[in-house]
């Protein structure tokens, strides 16, 4: 009897730690985070080239799951090569100062099929806010594929200080998308 | 002496008044240097400004279309009424080429238009970096043609009416009919 409680506390404890398993490996060309916002009411999207996404996940205990992404703020492509440089100055994500904008989960619950609830922490630059979002998650192939979007103000964060700050000019309101496949 | 319709000649005005406008805009702005408020705004009014061209001129051209204009002085020679012809026909080209390649051009950059900040207008086609620096030169060489185009055709004008004295420009300017 107490053998076999010894047994079932040795699997459940190995349970444990196949759920807690190895990080997913991120396929970054099948990957991406963007920023969409309006400028004079025209939408724009732009995509974040560089960053890193860390997720693990097990779809048989999703509520084992934890995420962390960090960002590459000076990566953001504006579609042209001077207002990219633009971007990664003081008024705008002062990248030199504050290189990575980061996310990182505190609880990951699921919310029915292929649904999950992300509630964590956002910094960017230099600002934390706590936020929670809905995001999709669907097996593609090998891959898990996280799916989601989170709208965030970007003067809670000083994106755009000085004359940058009028939201006639550029919304307040910016979505952030991703899609993050990954796989072991 | 028979005018242009009321119809064209402020079709004519409005849309000359744009081109000009917009033309001016559009080498005052891309000479800005970096990134502001101000620029951005600039860089709207001009594309507001030349989507209006593009609508007026398609106005302009069904209703030219719909109204002869008025006959050309009776002894201007044959060459000159030939060339005028041409050059009109020239100029309508640039009237649409040049406003469209803008439009596809800034598509291209990712930046659609929301004319006046309101109309949100058709995205034709997906951003693509390399189209766009294609589109650019195009933009600005269509740009500089109409601009050789309208000069010649401001001359031309301006001769029937100063070294001429007959009555081509007074047809296209406003005034009691006679």
């Amino acid at each position: 009897m107490k053998s076999m409680r010894t047994t079932l506390a040795v699997l459940l404890a190995g349970a444990t730690l196949v759920a807690a398993a190895v990080p997913l490996k991120t396929d970054a060309a099948h990957s991406s985070v963007s920023a969409t916002f309006k400028q004079m009411n025209v939408p724009v999207e732009s995509n974040f080239k560089r960053f890193n996404a860390q997720i693990d996940y097990d779809p048989a205990h999703p509520e084992n799951a934890s995420a962390k992404v960090d960002i590459d703020t000076a990566s953001l492509d504006m579609g042209q090569a001077d207002y990219n440089k633009e971007i990664a100055k003081k008024e705008w994500f002062n990248s030199a100062q504050f290189p990575k904008a980061s996310f990182v989960s505190s609880s990951i619950k699921p919310a029915g099929a292929g649904k999950l609830a992300v509630t964590g922490k956002l910094t960017i630059k230099g600002k934390t806010q706590d936020v929670s979002f809905p995001i999709s998650v669907k097996a593609q192939g090998a891959q898990q594929v996280f799916e989601g979007q989170l709208p965030i103000h970007r003067l809670a964060f000083n994106i755009g200080e000085g004359d940058w700050k009028d939201t006639s000019m550029l919304a307040d309101d910016v979505i952030i998308k991703f899609r993050v496949a990954a796989g072991q | 002496m028979q005018r242009y319709t009321n119809t064209a000649i402020v079709l004519h005005w409005l849309v000359a008044v744009l081109i000009v406008g917009a033309f001016a805009l559009g080498l005052f702005m891309t000479d800005i240097p970096g990134f502001s408020p101000t620029k951005l705004r600039y860089y709207a009014w001009h594309k507001w400004a030349g989507v209006t061209v593009l609508l007026l001129a398609a106005v302009r051209l069904l209703w030219r279309l719909k109204n002869r204009p008025p006959e050309l002085p009776a002894d201007m020679p044959l060459w000159q009424r030939q060339a005028a012809h041409a050059l009109h026909n020239v100029l309508y080209v640039f009237i649409f080429a040049v406003p469209l390649s803008g439009y596809f051009y800034t598509l291209a950059a990712g930046f659609p238009v929301v004319w006046f900040g309101v109309v949100q207008l058709p995205v034709l086609i997906a951003k693509n970096q390399a189209l766009a620096e294609t589109l650019q030169p195009v933009h600005y060489w269509l740009n500089m043609g109409m601009a050789a185009v309208v000069a010649l055709h401001v001359l031309a004008a301006l001769k029937h009416h100063v070294v001429d004295r007959d009555d081509t420009l007074r047809r296209m300017l406003p005034g009691r009919s006679r």
